[in-house]
């Protein structure tokens, strides 16, 4: 519940009054009507049309500046990435913002640039690329392009060659080429892309490592990790073999496993269970001895994958179409328990929205009372659980919980496994969200009943109203007018409140005979756990579930705004 | 009039540095694309809190040495997910420090490299060790600390080391009805959400009660075609460990994480705790007189094999300077006396063997705990692995409450292995 939801509360105030009195809106409106006419004919002449002072115009001018200067900022690490699309978003947010600004008018457009660049930077941006990403099959092995599972697969195939001996390695350059210089005992050898050649007048360091040899520049470490994909990326064809760099000091002989071929689409290498039997110790010599494997690009799954189905480990991202946004509806795994946790989920947050305000309603009501002393000293009291950190507090609550250690089964001599047994966990995470919400309803509850007239309740006095009438009959309904919205935007916060469920009982108790899901489980964290808990991070999937998270939640705010909205218009 | 001008000014100097600042981080993700700018080389290093400091003098020196910079940037919270995540953007490290566990999952998402390394090299590391970082036949990080729980005894409470894990649930039971502590042992039997059950802390048991987890295959990788769990041996391991639990002898509870057990030990509420070298400062600290040895098994079971985690370096196959990292993890940080004063900076038991006798030289304590991890297994590295954890934890704390074994082992077996089809 942030400061957002507050100042909205402020902004629906509705006050009776008003209703007598044309509200404040409109008369600024005229009021601005009026005075732009008074600037049109002075729009002529460009030095004096600008309104206002020096201040005003330095101000100005230095806020065109700053959009220029974010503008350059943005546009140059996207110019030398050559990413034309975002350059060519950042040009037309600039140009607009400049359009809009330098001209005198489209006063409403220079409100509503900054408004909608907020909206769709942190609102539509982010549901987009959630959508976008419910398509792919993202997640652990699958994060890449094809290309980059080709380069690790290849990369990492590369086996050094049992019993060979290690190359100590000096990294020289010749014709700006850069060329290993190794030493193997007393023997110097230089190695390019083109082979292996001895190389003679070499002067050997301590360590046994070559400093310096005729015809070649030897690089410092920091000259040869300057150019570290050079080194890293040069090997060494030999017999059986090529030598590869391990840092910049040593090499050593290996094999690459395992290789792309584009005209098959595929990776051939020597089958790993036929290798493992035969041990893949005895060199090159017996490569034909094992038998030759073959994984096929699969671009359904984004993977390579054999005839006898087992893939290699790396795979890279696709697009899969709907099928995580089916899958979290036909897979059992998945949508065997979503009605339950949908249930629970609705019983969840319309509890806490009815315990948070039922609660803040009647102290906001108490301290109101006319006869109430010190309203400061328990309103700062009251306010407190509000103030500090949730996440802290939630997880103090946590340990209090806790049978033998915990504080609450301490102090109270009871025996109570309260977040082990499914109806005591749930009504623990009820009472711990009731502890940390009502301040909220308090605070707005009590600016909703100071708008509210004391000369309508006197009347109901003088009516003859008992107290409990007067409450039901007019504080509350005018109070509900003011809460209600939020009541919606608390349902809607409390839907996913992730922090409140997770941090505490993690969703728990699960039932023995089926762990996926807990008693205490929301859509949210059921979601988390499937999609991050089980098999590795499954963003795709964990997308398509949050999709569907955000239309349930989507639905039921619109049509409780629409239902709230209905209200008020019976009401006036 | 003025006012409102100055007003205006000002909202729009707000809007438009919070829409730039919107704009800017979009920007920034998408020149992530972009070369390394050349100039200084800076080899970046993350690692956790604890272990940068150790690192940030050896990374200095071997930055001065060599004539670039280097960084050691602090990653307190999930590491993983956010090397993973940054390595992806191209804005990850040269050099990561963690858990030789992550290896599976890091070398699928294609972003650590191999590690060369000779024979003679790789036989310097005790085996556990270097059984730890081989995947699939290729070493993928530099081991520099070995990792495994042991069980810690208060020798005022209980002088004798117990011979088997009954013993030790006998003499806390003597203790506790003596008024002299007021829990058997201090076994975490819950993660520290109190929600789930520690598989890590648990395992030890269930491997001397017979269980296992996934079998092996003949490189001495685990077999995820051969899941354990599920079989005859698993239900009579768990029915043993519902033997220790609330309805039966009340030595195992849920309520036990290991942040309270090991307070209840702190304290003397309890003689015996298990947990892992972690702890040792703060044993140390509390004054408590205290002896380390390994987890004991069962009286009639096999040897209790703690899970082993070898704290390694990686080098980051989408790192800038990944020529730079391999000679730092491989030459500068491989060699006994940087392995040494690592030891000297933090105490853990050293992964070289040369270091480790060193270690043990100077801290008696090293050699016990390196006796409580000759029994144990290297935390699986397999990705498959990761299969397991939720629905295992459910399972322990099924067991533990009280609750039907066969009926729980049977709905952990359907759930892991239904995750192990995808």
């Amino acid at each position: 519940m942030s400061t957002r939801q507050a100042r909205t509360g402020k902004a629906v105030l509705p006050g009776p009054q008003d209703t007598g009195t044309p509200p404040d809106e409109p008369v600024a409106r005229v009021r601005r009507a009026r005075a732009l006419p008074g600037r049109e004919p002075r729009r002529g002449a460009p030095v004096r049309g600008w309104p206002g002072n020096a201040g005003a115009i330095a101000a100005r001018f230095l806020t065109l500046g700053l959009i220029v200067a974010v503008a350059l900022w943005a546009a140059a690490p996207l110019v030398s990435a050559q990413n034309w699309t975002g350059t060519a978003i950042v040009a037309a947010v600039t140009v607009a913002g400049l359009y809009v600004y330098l001209t005198p008018r489209r006063l409403p457009a220079k409100y509503l640039f900054p408004v909608t660049l907020l909206i769709l930077a942190l609102q539509v941006f982010p549901v987009v690329h959630t959508m976008s990403l419910a398509l792919t099959n993202i997640g652990d092995g699958h994060l890449g392009t094809k290309q980059e599972a080709i380069t690790a697969i290849e990369t990492s195939s590369v086996r050094r060659e049992p019993g060979s001996a290690e190359y100590r390695l000096t990294v020289a350059e010749r014709d700006g080429e850069p060329v290993f210089l190794l030493a193997e005992g007393a023997r110097a050898y230089v190695g390019t892309a083109a082979g292996l050649r001895p190389l003679e007048g070499a002067t050997f360091g301590p360590g046994g490592r070559i400093t310096a040899a005729e015809g070649y520049t030897v690089l410092t470490v920091a000259q040869a990790s300057a150019r570290g994909a050079e080194v890293t990326g040069l090997s060494v064809p030999v017999e059986g073999g090529a030598i590869r760099s391990q840092g910049l000091s040593r090499a050593y002989r290996g094999t690459a496993q395992l290789s792309y071929d584009a005209a098959c689409d595929c990776v051939t290498g020597p089958d790993p269970a036929a290798a493992s039997g035969s041990g893949s110790g005895d060199g090159d010599g017996d490569g034909e001895a094992v038998p030759q494997k073959v994984w096929q690009a699969d671009e359904e799954q984004g993977r390579f994958v054999a005839v006898d189905g087992t893939a290699l480990p790396q795979g890279w991202k696709v697009d899969v179409g709907p099928a995580n946004l089916t899958a979290a509806l036909t897979d059992p795994q998945v949508n065997a328990h979503f009605l339950g946790v949908l249930g629970w989920n609705v019983v969840y947050a319309l509890s806490v929205v009815a315990l948070t305000a039922a609660l803040g309603i009647a102290v906001a009501l108490v301290l109101h009372h006319p006869r109430m002393r010190a309203v400061r000293a328990y309103r700062t009291l009251i306010v407190l659980p509000y103030a500090m950190p949730a996440f802290a507090m939630l997880l103090v609550w946590r340990d209090m919980f806790n049978t033998d250690f915990g504080l609450v089964n301490r102090m109270s001599g009871l025996e109570v496994d309260w977040l082990g047994e499914p109806l005591t966990a749930r009504l623990s995470v009820l009472l711990v969200q009731l502890w940390l919400g009502f301040p909220y309803m308090f605070l707005i509850a009590t600016g909703a009943l100071q708008t509210i007239p004391s000369e309508y309740l006197e009347a109901a006095q003088v009516d003859g109203a008992t107290a409990w009438h007067r409450f039901r009959k007019v504080t509350f309904p005018l109070l509900m007018l003011a809460l209600a919205p939020l009541l919606v935007s608390s349902f809607a916060f409390n839907f996913n409140n992730f922090n409140g469920v997770f941090l505490i009982t993690a969703g728990g108790p699960f039932p023995a005979d089926n762990p996926a899901v807990g008693a205490t489980d929301l859509l949210i964290t059921y979601t988390f756990r499937l999609a991050f808990g089980q098999q590795g991070a499954q963003y795709g999937l964990a997308s398509a579930m949050s999709v569907y998270v955000y239309l349930i939640v989507a639905v039921i705010s619109i049509i409780s705004f629409r239902r709230t909205r209905v209200f008020k218009e019976v009401d006036r | 009039m003025r006012r409102s001008t100055h007003a205006l000014a000002g909202a729009l100097v707000l809007g438009l540095t919070l829409t730039a600042c919107g704009g800017g981080g979009g920007a920034a993700q998408q020149s992530s694309s972009a070369p390394a700018a050349a100039g200084d080389t800076t080899l970046l290093i993350w690692a956790d809190q604890k272990r940068s400091a150790t690192l940030k003098p050896f990374a200095e020196a071997f930055a001065k040495e060599n004539g670039i910079k280097a960084e050691v940037v602090v990653v307190a919270q999930n590491q993983q997910q956010t090397f993973t995540t940054a390595s992806q953007a191209g804005k990850g490290p040269d050099v990561l420090v963690g858990a030789h566990d992550w290896i599976g999952n890091l070398v699928q998402n294609g972003l650590i490299d191999p590690i060369q390394m000779t024979e003679e090299q790789s036989s310097g590391y005790v085996d556990v060790a270097r059984k730890a970082v081989t995947y699939d036949g290729q070493v993928y990080g530099v081991p520099y600390a070995v990792e495994s729980l042991a069980l810690y005894r208060n020798t005022e409470l209980a002088p004798d080391a117990p011979k088997s894990f009954d013993e030790v649930v006998a003499t806390g039971r003597k203790l506790k009805a003596a008024g002299k502590v007021e829990e058997i042992v201090g076994y975490p039997v819950s993660q520290q959400n109190g929600q789930s059950g520690d598989t890590y802390h648990l395992y030890p048991l269930y491997t001397s009660a017979g269980g296992y987890l996934f079998g092996t295959t003949p490189d001495g990788d685990p077999d995820p075609a051969d899941l354990g769990v599920g079989t005859k041996e698993s239900v009579a391991a768990f029915e043993r460990i519902a033997g220790l639990g609330e309805k039966g002898e009340g030595a195992l509870k849920r309520s036990f994480t290991s942040d309270n057990a090991a307070s209840a030990f702190y304290e003397g509420k309890t003689a015996f705790m298990v947990s892992g070298p972690w702890r040792l400062a703060d044993v140390r600290t509390a004054g408590v007189k205290y002896d380390i040895t390994p987890v004991p098994g069962f009286e009639d079971g096999g040897p209790a094999r703690p899970f082993v985690s070898v704290q390694s370096f990686f080098v980051a196959s989408k790192g800038r300077n990944k020529a730079l990292a391999q000679e730092f993890v491989t030459g500068s940080l491989a060699s006994p006396e940087v392995a040494q004063a690592l030891f000297d900076a933090d105490p853990r038991m050293p992964a070289l063997k040369q270091a480790l006798e060193y270690a043990a030289g100077k801290d008696p304590d090293q050699a016990k705990f390196q006796a409580a991890a000759e029994n144990g297994t290297p935390l699986p590295t397999i990705p498959q692995m990761v299969a397991i954890w939720v629905p295992f934890n459910t399972l322990i704390h099924a067991a533990v409450k009280g609750e039907s074994v066969p009926e729980a082992v049977e709905a952990a077996a359907e759930a892991i292995s239904g995750q192990l089809k995808q």
